[in-house]
Formats: structure tokens, sequence, C-alpha cells
């Protein structure tokens, strides 16, 4: 045996006395509580580093995933939105990368692939790979409304900065044959994200309630019959605020820039001059 | 519960430091990769999605 001197205290305790004094035993539930309490603040502290880095590594490594598969898909000519032969309806794989997403305003490295939403819902599971197209909504391009949920904090986190955005900020979408570019509602003059203006009538931006789907419709905000034929092309983005909180979703609304559709010339073709001249743009 | 670990650990204070060290990294790793994905989806926590979406 070496371990000797210094270890006493340490030392395996001989059977417990008979009787423990009352002292000992307020002693032993105090230190009980206080131990419990510093696990929980600790496991508190590892949840924190868990949401706000271990996540982003998942969602990093998921979303490079879905990304590779569409520019594959795409470099073999193939497009996942594009309709069935016969005119059905296509049924999106939920879960693979439809298009990709470009904003300008959050930065040249900002870059997404959307992921298909499920016909049920929106999954956590989809959120987790990258921002999501609620099944449902229109795709991009078309008349209506094409939605799509992101992360705010964690995840890859796409929409953290998502209240960032300014009226008149470019949107950039690139599917299989396009790129649209969508701006950003409100008054660009005034800088003014809840204005609206006819004949759109949507603001850029809303706070809304996490119930409220109004958001979503073909033409946002408004009610419209059951047979309304959509005549604005519209893009929503939600995504939840305040950071951290489920109390709101921070909503924001763009239009489809008339005229600033480009059709690419092969399914894998590079961003067009236009496009990336968008990115100088960006006023600070 | 630390107590009887720390006591319960075999070797000296630096190899007894050690194992507590691995353990608390096993446990972190349990947590991370295991217990807050599988927790996480039921926190009201980074709902982002409208109408329940």
């Amino acid at each position: 045996m070496t371990e000797t001197g210094t270890l006493v205290h340490d030392a395996p305790d001989p059977p417990p006395p008979p009787q423990r004094s009352t002292g000992d035993v307020v002693r032993m539930i105090l230190r009980g509580f206080g131990q419990t309490l510093i696990t929980a603040g600790v496991v508190v502290l590892l949840f924190l580093v868990y949401e706000v880095y271990v996540t982003n590594w998942f969602a990093d490594r998921a979303q490079a995933k879905v990304h590779s598969a569409l520019e594959k898909e795409w470099a073999n000519g193939d497009d996942p939105l594009l309709p069935l032969p016969g005119g059905g309806v296509t049924q999106l794989p939920a879960g693979e990368g439809i298009a990709n997403l470009y904003i300008p305003r959050l930065g040249r490295d900002f870059a997404w692939t959307i992921v298909q939403g499920g016909s049920y819902g929106v999954s956590q599971e989809e959120l987790n790979k990258g921002p999501v197209h609620y099944a449902g909504t229109a795709l991009p391009g078309q008349r209506g409304n094409f939605g799509v949920a992101g992360h705010r904090v964690g995840h890859g986190e796409p929409f953290l900065n998502l209240d960032k955005l300014r009226p008149g900020d470019a949107v950039i979408v690139e599917t299989a044959k396009d790129w649209y570019v969508y701006t950003v509602l409100g008054n660009p003059q005034t800088g003014d994200l809840s204005a609206t203006s006819p004949p759109v009538d949507v603001p850029g931006r809303e706070i809304v309630s996490p119930g409220d789907g109004d958001v979503l419709r073909p033409w946002p905000d408004h009610v419209t019959p059951s047979n309304y034929q959509p005549v604005f092309r519209l893009m929503t983005m939600t995504t939840c605020t305040p950071k951290f909180s489920a109390t709101s979703r921070m909503i924001v609304h763009a239009q489809l820039t008339p005229g600033e559709t480009f059709a690419k010339p092969k399914d894998d073709s590079p961003m067009p001059s236009q496009v990336k001249a968008l990115y100088n743009e960006v006023s600070s | 519960m630390y107590t009887w670990i720390w006591r319960h650990l075999p070797g000296g204070v630096a190899v007894k430091a050690l194992q507590a060290l691995v353990i608390f990294c096993l446990v972190a790793a349990l947590l991370m990769f295991v217990i807050f994905p599988w927790i996480e989806p039921h926190l009201p926590i980074n709902r982002v999605t409208v109408n329940g979406g």
C-alpha cells in the first residue's frame, strides 16, 4: 500500500458510529441538497452549451447532406419541384432539399438548402436540417405564398438574424431551373417594416401569436374565398421571437420582384451576375 | 453522493481526479447525445412554425 499520509480523510470510513447526532443528520441533508443544486446548475449549463453549439454541429452535418444531395440531383438534370408527367400533383419528398436560399443582407456566407416539410406539418426533424418549406404552400416563384420556417437559435440557426432584414432587401431563391429574387415588403423609403401598401397590402414584418396561421395564407392576413386564385407571388418566413422563446412568431413577408427571375441555362449553372450584384447593393 | 463516489474510486488523488474527469465526460456525452436530443422537442423553446405547423 502506497496511499498513506495525506489521504487520511479520504480513507474508507470505519463502520458508522451507532448513533448520529442531530447535527450530523442536518449536515448530511444540507450537503445532499447543496450537491443536488450544483448538479442541476451544471446540467442547465450543459444544456445551454448543447442548445447553442452542439445542435449547430448536428445541423451543419445534416444541412451539408441535404445540400450535396440536391446539388447532385440538379447536376443529373433532376428537379424535385418538377410536376409529375401527366400533370399529377407532385408529392414532394419530405426531409429532402428542394431549393437554395440566399439573403445578401445576412452576408455572403448565408446560403441554406430549403428542406421540404411533411404534409402533416413541419417536424422538428426537418427543421434540424435547415429551413423548411411548409407543405401545401406555394413553390418558389409560383403565385400564392411560399412559406418557410427556420430555427432562430441553435440547430444551425438559419433565421437568427431575420430581424435584421429591412424593407426592399433581396431574398434569393434558387431552384433547379430558375433564380427568383423576392423583395422584403414594407416601406423602403422610411424603413418601416410594418407599412402596408396596396395592392399587396401585406407588411414586411409582423409579430404574431403561434396559432396565427393567417400569415401563411396564399394572400397573407386576408380572408379569401375557398376558390381563391392567388394573384401575388409572395414568400413568408417564420421563426420564433424573442430568441429562446416560444411566446411569439416573427414573420417576414416578401414579394417576387418583377423582372427579376432568371432562368438557368443549365440546372447547375452558377449565380448570374444580376443576382450577384444584389450583394453589392446591401447598404449598411 | 460525490463523496461516496470519490471514496470508492481506486488509486491516488491524481488517478481519482482523472477517473472523476472521465466519469464527468461520460455523463456529459450521455446528456448531449442522448438525453438532451430526446427531451428537447418536449420543451417550449425554439418553436418556429405557426398554426401548430
